[in-house]
């Protein structure tokens, strides 16, 4: 027969103190390490539903990203001849050439400058990005210098609210509209006509160019047939892959600063949870003979302190979570290393992160609770009642 | 002398909690010190770049160039003393894995710019002789194995092609904060290459660096340039080298930041540790200190035991955190150093280790002496364990 788990729960309200302490030590350690998953989650969701499986971007040969890309007039043109692309019912291919510069603009809180996108769209961008809408004022004129702004970035810079100018490259960009592009990376941009733009900047060039499949899986053809003409220096990605790859060194930064500092942490919180449990043992030594004349097993009291460890290892992961939980409603601009530009992302939860933090937390309180539940298990029935 | 010895034999009345909290502490230690250090590398830059060097570049961001003939025009504002160009080249060496800087520079006026860059005169020589030339730090050549005379070829992210350098010299840094890590070469050999292919940055360099003759002068030498300039194709923007740096580490400040605060967390964790062995070690003793207190000792003797103790174990654990700091910042450096080329260990770094011991064992020990003091003697006495 078992130890009744009332007895554990009994014992762990005795040592008020000691339990409160011993479990905001490990809630604290999941905490930690369900912030730093959510926010490499975040950042991957974030760049991950920006792109559209059905689209594919072209940038030139060697370039990462479309900052430093370059697709000339006559490549676009070429681009634009593959029998591959989608039509709208007009009848007109669903292919914009686009031109994306970076600004400095200051922020509002801190008042210093960072960089932010500015994408210079045709007259299908939209079409290509079902997920931005409008939602205040109107879409810019096509042939006048008018801008609309992303929502997550239009709180947080000076001077790009609504109505107000932008002041670059010897020209004012009035704000028309702002848009919502969801959790998408386009919230983090300034969309404007990109004829203006590639004459204000002195571009000769787009910076790349994206269209829709007619048919998904042609993907293959258009690449293969793209990469091996000798007129175009391109390389064909599809949208989601080329922002998905946006995401890779920060997230892996952030896996790694986020494993080894829980890591670190763990140790601190397992050796709380060890001390807890040892004196536990410590001031129970005549129970535990007493247990153990009174006919449960080695194997029974074994169990009784482990599942008093884990129990408060699963205490300390719930609270950790569920102070966790509140970090979604946290959204972090900041600069992606890779594209040298702002993007804001919020904190994201998912199972897997909760399924994790709740694994880590057991096995914090199995490793502190195994030695000193090996030691009461191991008592010799005579010596612990003679230490009362 | 002889309190000490209390305190000691105290502390070590339990040994095996005793040594586990000292172990918990050793680790929070450690993990504060070489949070504190990573983000001391992170503004490593900014540490290392000097007051009397200016840094201009397009006022729109940096990704616009400015032309050539600037040099000159600033070159005959008052105060400036010398002006250098170079243009971030952003090359890839095989594998985008193998990241370090890579710039254009004009080889004369950068070097003499920036003496921290120390170069043997005959490699200086050969260097500024050879137009495929190429400089590279101490610890990036050690990285790849380069000798004197190696081609090395590094692919165009930002220009594309193929570029082959030769291997001309070997810097060393003059302080212990200058990063080894970079590489730079002629800006004439981009600027030919740029020039056949007919791209728009011929002739167009990415940044200036203007050496003022007194740093006092560095604000009115900014404004000058930056006035010159005014209403041009091309504006301009000046600040001093730190405030460039500054720049940089701003926009990546979130996640500055979320490190700040995550190096506080490891401290208030390791105080639950510690306030829970503090507090066991008070619940075995009440009865110890009714006893002292019936021998008329007062309360504030009590309080010296419990607040020396506390302060004697997590001092131990933090001289053994604070020892262990240096080996591990050597490895770290070791295997990181691709993403931060100057990983020391600052001497603020350790006071506030110091610091940090001082307050956990402060705050550990409040609520166990609170308890303690207030017992009064007979229930201490009746109490048993």
């Amino acid at each position: 027969m078992a130890i009744p788990i009332s007895y554990n729960f009994r014992n762990l309200w005795t040592r008020r103190l000691t339990t409160v302490l011993t479990l905001s030590g490990m809630a604290l350690v999941v905490f930690v390490f369900a912030s730093i998953l959510m926010l490499a989650e975040g950042l991957r969701k974030t760049l991950v539903e920006t792109g559209s499986h059905d689209n594919v971007v072209f940038l030139r040969k060697g370039a990462a990203t479309e900052v430093v890309s370059g697709v000339s007039r006559d490549q676009a043109s070429i681009l634009e001849t593959l029998p591959e692309i989608a039509s709208n019912p007009k009848g007109q291919k669903l292919l914009a050439k686009e031109a994306v510069v970076l600004i400095a603009l200051p922020k509002k809180r801190s008042g210093t400058p960072s960089n932010v996108v500015l994408r210079g769209i045709g007259e299908n961008s939209l079409f290509l990005r079902p997920q931005v809408k409008l939602v205040e004022g109107r879409l810019p004129r096509v042939g006048s210098p008018e801008v609309i702004v992303g929502i997550s970035i239009a709180k947080r810079f000076v001077g790009i609210g609504m109505d107000e100018t932008l002041c670059c490259a010897m020209r004012d960009w009035r704000v028309v509209g702002i848009f919502d592009a969801g959790s998408t990376g386009f919230s983090s941009e300034i969309w404007g006509d990109v004829d203006q733009f590639m004459q204000a900047f002195r571009r000769p060039g787009y910076s790349s160019v994206i269209f829709r499949l007619r048919d998904s899986s042609e993907f293959q053809n258009v690449k293969s047939r793209v990469e091996n003409d000798p007129r175009l220096t391109l390389v064909a990605k599809r949208e989601t892959k080329y922002y998905a790859e946006q995401s890779e060194i920060m997230a892996k930064f952030l896996r790694i600063l986020g494993t080894s500092l829980t890591i670190i942490f763990s140790l601190g919180a397992v050796i709380g949870a060890m001390i807890t449990m040892y004196s536990a043992v410590a001031n129970r030594i005549a129970e535990i003979g007493t247990l153990r004349a009174l006919g449960f097993k080695r194997r029974d009291i074994l169990t009784a302190f482990l599942a008093e460890s884990l129990f408060l290892g699963f205490l300390g992961g719930l609270v950790g979570l569920f102070f966790a939980s509140f970090m979604q409603l946290i959204t972090i601009s900041t600069m992606n290393f890779q594209t040298f530009a702002e993007l804001a992302f919020s904190f994201t939860l998912t199972f897997e992160i909760i399924y994790k933090g709740m694994f880590f937390s057991l096995i914090m309180g199995f490793v502190g609770g195994l030695l000193p539940a090996l030691r009461a298990s191991r008592m010799i029935i005579v010596d612990a009642l003679r230490a009362a | 002398m002889f309190f000490l010895k209390i305190l000691i034999r105290n502390a070590f009345r339990n040994r095996l909690r005793t040594s586990l909290t000292i172990l918990g502490m050793t680790i929070a230690i450690l993990a504060f010190g070489l949070l504190r250090t990573f983000i001391a590398a992170w503004y490593a830059g900014v540490e290392a770049s000097s007051a009397t060097r200016l840094v201009t570049r397009n006022a729109v961001s940096i990704i616009f160039p400015l032309p050539i003939s600037y040099r000159e025009k600033i070159r005959q504002i008052n105060g400036v003393k010398m002006v250098s160009h170079g243009t971030w080249f952003g090359g890839v060496y095989i594998d985008e894995k193998n990241f370090f800087p890579n710039f254009a520079v004009e080889p004369k006026t950068y070097l003499e710019l920036y003496p921290e860059f120390g170069l043997s005169p005959n490699e200086k020589e050969a260097f500024l002789k050879d137009r495929k030339g190429f400089v590279a730090g101490r610890k990036l050549i050690n990285r790849y194995g380069w000798k004197i005379g190696d081609i090395v070829t590094l692919k165009g992210s930002i220009f594309f092609g193929n570029w082959d350098f030769v291997l001309r010299g070997i810097y060393r840094g003059r302080d212990e904060n200058t990063d080894e890590t970079q590489f730079f070469f002629h800006w004439d050999y981009l600027n030919e290459g740029l020039k056949k292919r007919g791209h728009v940055w011929g002739d167009q360099v990415g940044f200036y660096m203007v050496g003022v003759t007194q740093p006092e002068l560095a604000t009115d030498v900014s404004l000058a340039i930056d006035h010159q300039f005014k209403n041009s194709l091309a504006e301009t923007l000046t600040e001093t080298e730190k405030a460039f740096q500054q720049g940089f580490i701003a926009m990546s400040g979130a996640i500055v930041t979320a490190i700040q605060i995550v190096s506080f967390v490891v401290i208030i964790i390791i105080m639950a540790v510690v306030a829970n062995t503090m507090a066991m070690t008070t619940r075995e003793r009440i009865g110890e200190y009714a006893i002292l207190k019936t021998l008329g000792f007062r309360g504030l003797h009590i309080v010296g035991l419990i607040f020396g103790e506390s302060l004697v174990i997590t001092m131990m654990g933090c001289l053994l955190g604070i020892a262990l700091t240096f080996p591990a910042a050597k490895i770290i450096s070791a295997e990181l150093g691709t993403y931060f080329p100057v990983f020391n260990v600052e001497r603020e770094t350790l006071f506030l280790n110091l610091g940090a011991t001082g307050i956990v064992a402060f705050i550990a020990a409040i609520v166990p002496t609170r308890r303690a003091i207030q017992i009064r003697i007979a229930d201490g006495l009746r109490r048993i364990g």
